[in-house]
């Protein structure tokens, strides 16, 4: 089994369903000729041309757009937004159109687009290269937002994504895209969407969480079993709509709840994984549920020092977790 | 009254009967849809009067066996050439459940049948362009020879979307045929507010097309713009903006007093050149319509849009939980 970067895996993934499918094509800001700024789309445009790895002008709302258009003829557009800080001229596009194509027309169109954009800080990439925007799409039914945490799952995500027939936001953490490496097989296998999956059996305290806060529990979680502290860990990888009964067994399983994004806080998607575990594990429930989020400031800064302030790392969970596993 | 000769253009005597009886289709249904409006049985209309003759004019330049439309909320002209039928339209003003367009999910207006290839609609305006264009991008990656025409009004013609498309549209040299209705009015804001061009169709000229005005009001004269753009667009070509001068003869919808913002004299001067009207006497003095064609194609348009609203009336409403369904692929 090759060992596989994220953003390798994002490639590949890319790569073998456009050999699958001649209907997928790839669109966006520099990802023909240059391979995209940050390289996902690197050597498709040599294998596949510049037909179907389209370099497009600069506007995000007409990238969308004519994507939706392409998937109501029939085709499996890929559209890459170059930042998702920059996703937000497309929202219209994304909300008003996208998310109801199929519910407005009575289920006799719809619009099978996959949108990717790398999200997330950590970067030096200050205000608008860092954001996460998943919670301004996560009340947007007719939506479905993916947002992996390993190369594993975004192989079988993406492929998942792109032969959905519904639209779907693929949000990729940048950080992740070179940091993270694992084996990744060569077989076409897809991952559910919509499904939770547990990163680390454990009995005393439960985290659930997503993206690349996934890692940073599960290092947390190593240092406190040196201190006999048992850590379960849920990756939601589907934000929206979210695995219900995922949430509720992981948090019935051991009763303490530390919920973790980078996202801020308020309004964040795990204030609704909050609101699940309320109304159905009341009982169950030893701690009140944690949250562990970026603070309420409109986007993360650029010098090093509030960067560091804003951005959630391991040793946060680790003392929020210690924290919750002594209540 | 129409400039162009009908023969010269390469239509019918019955093709041209055709362009006028689905105008009077039009109009009829849409003078229907106000009556039930104002006798409180629909909530909603938004009217096509004074902008059939483009519609009409242009759909039946494009093939519509094979074409895609995106058209906007005025387009009965369009939706009935491209199949749509009287029973759907008015299927869609009761919003019953058999509506076509959205099983009464969405107003009137918000046209769409994937059969007769017309794309679903939504309300915030010129979001259709963009589609357009992609349907015109999918079809060129196909080598499917068709063509994707799209409507907006003028006030629509500031939206990003429509700025964005159409350079899209432009730089892949897509088949995309762009049709601006300026029917001098965004609502309550007259046309000098709208745009700081002279014309909407000189737009274009940033977007590496051509762009053409036309008289709205001559079903002949934007045939023959569309018609031309058609055949660039097969060739490959690319992309044309068409610009139909006409007027809104009715208020904006049925929740609009255009009392407020224009003066009857202004309308009544347009009704002078409403081409239901100005149509229907050049195909008299072409020798094409008679008296006798006339009076009998308007009973029968009545008869139709009669049986039409009966029906509509009488039939069911989606159940209430229906609004549960179709989130997703089921
Ligand atoms: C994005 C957006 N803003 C505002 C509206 C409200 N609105 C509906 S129609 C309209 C005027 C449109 O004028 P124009 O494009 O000239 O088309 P017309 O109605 O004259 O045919 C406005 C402001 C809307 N539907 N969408
Ligand atoms: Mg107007």
């Amino acid at each position: 089994m090759p060992v596989m970067s994220y953003i390798q895996a994002i490639t590949t993934a890319l790569r073998e369903e456009m050999q699958r499918d001649e209907n997928v094509f790839v669109l966006g800001e520099d990802v023909g000729k240059k391979g995209g700024v940050f390289r996902a789309t690197d050597g498709l445009y040599e294998t596949f041309g510049e037909a179907r790895v389209l370099d497009t002008p600069l506007a995000e709302s007409a990238i969308a757009g004519v994507g939706i258009g392409a998937a109501m003829y029939g085709m499996r557009p890929v559209a890459e937004m170059q930042f998702a800080d920059f996703i937000m001229p497309a929202v219209n596009q994304i909300i008003s159109e996208a998310a109801k194509i199929r519910y407005r027309s009575n289920n006799d169109w719809h619009a099978p687009i996959t949108i990717r954009a790398p999200y997330g800080g950590g970067v030096h990439g200050a205000l608008y290269h860092s954001q996460s925007v998943e919670a301004v799409f996560a009340n947007q039914p007719g939506l479905k937002i993916v947002m992996p945490s390993t190369p594993y799952d975004v192989k079988g995500l993406l492929k998942a994504a792109i032969r959905d027939n519904d639209p779907v936001l693929f949000f990729e953490h940048k950080r992740a895209y070179r940091l993270l490496k694992e084996e990744v097989p060569e077989d076409d296998y897809v991952l559910p969407i919509g499904k939770a999956d547990i990163k680390k059996e454990g009995s005393d305290i439960t985290v659930i969480t997503y993206g690349l806060c996934v890692h940073f529990a599960l290092q947390a979680a190593e240092k406190l079993a040196e201190d006999g502290i048992s850590a379960h860990v849920l990756d939601l990888r589907t934000v929206y709509p979210l695995d219900q009964a995922a949430i509720i067994e992981a948090a019935k399983k051991t009763g303490k709840v530390l919920l973790i994004t980078e996202d801020n806080k308020e309004g964040s998607i795990i204030g609704e994984v909050a609101a699940i575990i309320a109304e159905n594990c009341l009982f169950d429930l030893d701690a009140p549920v944690q949250r562990l989020a970026g603070p309420d400031v409109p986007s993360m800064p650029y010098a090093p020092t509030m960067e560091k302030f804003f951005m959630i790392n391991p040793d946060k969970v680790e003392k929020a977790m210690r924290e919750l596993a002594e209540f | 009254m129409s400039k162009k000769d009908y023969k010269a253009l390469g239509l019918t005597e019955e093709q041209v009967l055709d362009i006028y009886r689905t105008m009077l289709l039009a109009r009829k249904i849409d003078e229907r849809m106000w009556l039930l409006n104002r006798a409180g049985k629909i909530p909603f209309v938004i009217s096509c009067q004074g902008q059939e003759a483009a519609q009409v004019g242009a759909a039946f330049a494009l093939n519509r066996e094979k074409d895609y439309v995106a058209p906007y909320y005025r387009d009965m002209g369009v939706v009935l050439a491209f199949g749509m039928t009287t029973t759907d339209l008015m299927l869609s003003g009761f919003a019953k459940a058999e509506d076509p367009n959205s099983g009464g999910r969405q107003m009137p207006g918000h046209f769409g049948q994937k059969k007769n290839r017309i794309l679903t609609g939504s309300s915030p305006v010129t979001t259709q362009l963009p589609h357009a264009v992609g349907v015109a991008l999918a079809a060129k990656m196909k080598h499917d020879p068709i063509v994707s025409f799209v409507t907006l009004g003028e006030g629509s013609s500031n939206q990003g979307d429509f700025h964005e498309g159409l350079n899209f549209a432009g730089v892949h040299k897509l088949p995309v045929i762009t049709m601006v209705e300026n029917n001098k009015y965004a609502i309550s804001v007259p046309l000098e507010k709208q745009i700081a061009s002279k014309t909407v169709a000189e737009r274009a000229q940033s977007y590496g097309m051509p762009g053409v005005t036309v008289d709205g009001n001559d079903p002949l004269a934007v045939y023959d713009a569309v018609k031309q753009a058609h055949e660039r667009a097969l060739k490959g070509e690319g992309p044309t903006l068409i610009e139909a001068v006409s007027y809104r003869l009715t208020a904006h919808s049925s929740d609009d007093d255009d009392r407020l913002y224009r003066g009857s004299d202004e309308v009544e001067e347009a009704k002078k050149k409403d081409a239901i009207i100005t149509f229907a006497k050049y195909l008299k003095d072409v020798g094409v319509l008679t008296d006798e064609v006339e009076k009998e194609m308007n009973e029968v348009i009545q008869q139709e849009v009669n049986d039409a609203t009966d029906y509509a009336e009488n039939a069911a409403y989606a159940k209430p939980e229906e609004a549960l369904k179709f989130v997703y692929e089921e």
